[in-house]
């Protein structure tokens, strides 16, 4: 098994992606291969924080007391500028196409990615 | 499980002992590893053939597919699919909530409490956005499935509601609201298919086909690639049927997002043109398509595997003529499809009516 990112789903301040060396296609679920060529040579990188919005959902109803709690809190998809698709909080002013920069806010116990509209 | 099962054998001419096949679904309520065995066993019976099928929602249809090519192969005579969950009454509502939000992605979704609702909502938003449907157009199909449900005596929902209803609900997953969204409920529903008619009234797999794109709502493709599309293609070209030729639709409808978008991408619909048509009349039970006319999930309930199968009996009642009060002029072909995961897993099956 490879090692466990050092990225926010780990508790660290940071996105991480994987860039194949061989077909250099991106990728953000992190594997151990390249899911586009097969390839095991990968790059981890970290990302920008930047990107654009591409889907937007307003949860007024959580599943769990933690996430209750929080209420209501936007999940964004945001399409990043190094190429990959992402999930993760922001703003609640967001709308698609806005062009977003992410910080790092506690969630439930978590540090989640929380996009903002770029200054 | 068992009634349901009851019911299907004896509606088929068949005795328990005829059935040598037996599909079941997945329960979240009361997981197994073996479902299948679990209920052949309880049932009383041995099957030389049983597994369980895991699809989401469009397990029920995954499972007749299967059926219909182990009967066609010869394995099996006559399989058995029968699925039922007590989704309602078996769990409080924050457990059904937090163990279907669980097929999200583990490390990259679950995390940010997500919701299935939050997921159908990020399609939605951006299928508002690309193709300009608003909040009240997908109400419609929540007022179409509810007008539906008032004639089955079985459905968990039967009260009238308007498009004002839908918007003045409680916010979910916002643009979704709570009558955007199938309940919870406790049911079961089970189907005979075998290779031989048994009854008299027959109807025919005539042609099925699936597409499975990507598991999380992240990997998805674009809303123009998504997999209903490549299913209903292959489906089409495996048989020659065209939609001109399909009479009856039943379509999955976990959401109005859901139900709007497959019908778009099967091509019942122009994209974005779902509502209108549903304004018009063409979805109801005298237009020109009739759909869901049980109610759908929307309305008729949503027990898991045997809520989509819900759409499976209501077709097989009206090609066979026994829809009652909800039945329509021609059923004579229909359009089944699911949809599993969010988008993620797609089956189409074309039923024609033999006479």
């Amino acid at each position: 098994m490879i090692e466990p990112p050092a990225d926010w789903t780990h508790g660290h301040a940071a996105i991480l992606y994987q860039c194949c060396s061989s077909c250099r296609r991106v990728q953000y679920f992190r594997r151990a291969f390249c899911a586009a060529c097969g390839s095991t040579k990968l790059d981890e990188r970290p990302a920008s924080g930047e990107g654009t919005v591409y889907a937007a959902a307003l949860v007024c109803r959580a599943a769990t007391q933690e996430t209750a709690a929080h209420t209501p809190y936007n999940i964004v998809l945001v399409d990043t500028k190094e190429g990959f698709r992402m999930m993760a909080h922001g703003a609640r002013d967001l709308a698609i196409g806005d062009r977003v920069s992410a910080r790092f806010v506690p969630f439930a116990g978590h540090i989640v990615p929380y996009f903002e509209k770029m200054k | 499980m068992s009634l349901a099962a009851e019911l299907a054998i004896t509606d088929a001419g068949l005795k328990r002992s005829d059935i040598d096949g037996v599909l079941c679904g997945y329960s979240t309520v009361s997981p197994h590893i073996m479902l299948a065995t679990v209920f052949a066993e309880h049932f009383g019976i041995r099957p030389s053939y049983a597994h369980a099928v895991q699809v989401g929602g469009a397990t029920g249809l995954a499972m007749t597919m299967l059926a219909h090519h182990l009967v066609d192969a010869g394995l099996v005579r006559h399989v058995l699919i029968v699925s039922g969950e007590n989704r309602l009454t078996g769990q409080s509502r924050d457990a059904a909530i937090a163990a279907l939000a669980q097929v999200g992605h583990p490390d990259y979704e679950v995390p940010l409490g997500p919701t299935i609702p939050a997921y159908y909502g990020l399609v939605a938003s951006r299928y508002m956005h690309e193709y300009g449907v608003t909040q009240e157009d997908l109400a419609e199909f929540s007022v179409l499935m509810r007008t539906h449900a008032h004639d089955h005596p079985g459905a968990q929902f039967q009260e009238p509601i308007t498009v004002a209803d839908v918007m003045a609900s409680k916010p979910v997953a916002l643009p979704l609201k709570l009558l955007d969204c199938c309940p919870v409920s406790d049911g079961g529903a089970a189907v005979v298919v075998s290779r031989q008619p048994t009854a008299s009234a027959r109807v025919r797999v005539r042609g099925c086909a699936q597409a499975h794109t990507h598991q999380h709502v992240t990997a998805a493709p674009a809303l123009s690639e998504l997999g209903a599309k490549l299913s209903i293609a292959k489906a089409k070209a495996s048989v020659g049927v065209a939609i001109s030729d399909v009479r009856y639709a039943a379509v999955y409808d976990s959401f109005t997002i859901t139900l709007a978008m497959l019908l778009e991408e099967l091509g019942l619909a122009e994209p974005g043109e779902a509502a209108a048509l549903v304004r018009s009349g063409h979805f109801g039970r005298d237009g020109d398509m009739p759909l869901n006319t049980h109610g759908g999930l929307l309305s008729y309930g949503h027990c898991g595997v045997g809520g989509a199968m819900a759409h499976l009996v209501e077709t097989h009642l009206q090609m066979t003529g026994r829809a009652a009060k909800r039945q329509v002029r021609d059923a004579s072909l229909a359009l089944l499809h699911g949809d599993g995961g969010v988008l993620s897993s797609h089956v189409t099956i074309f039923l024609e009516r033999v006479r």
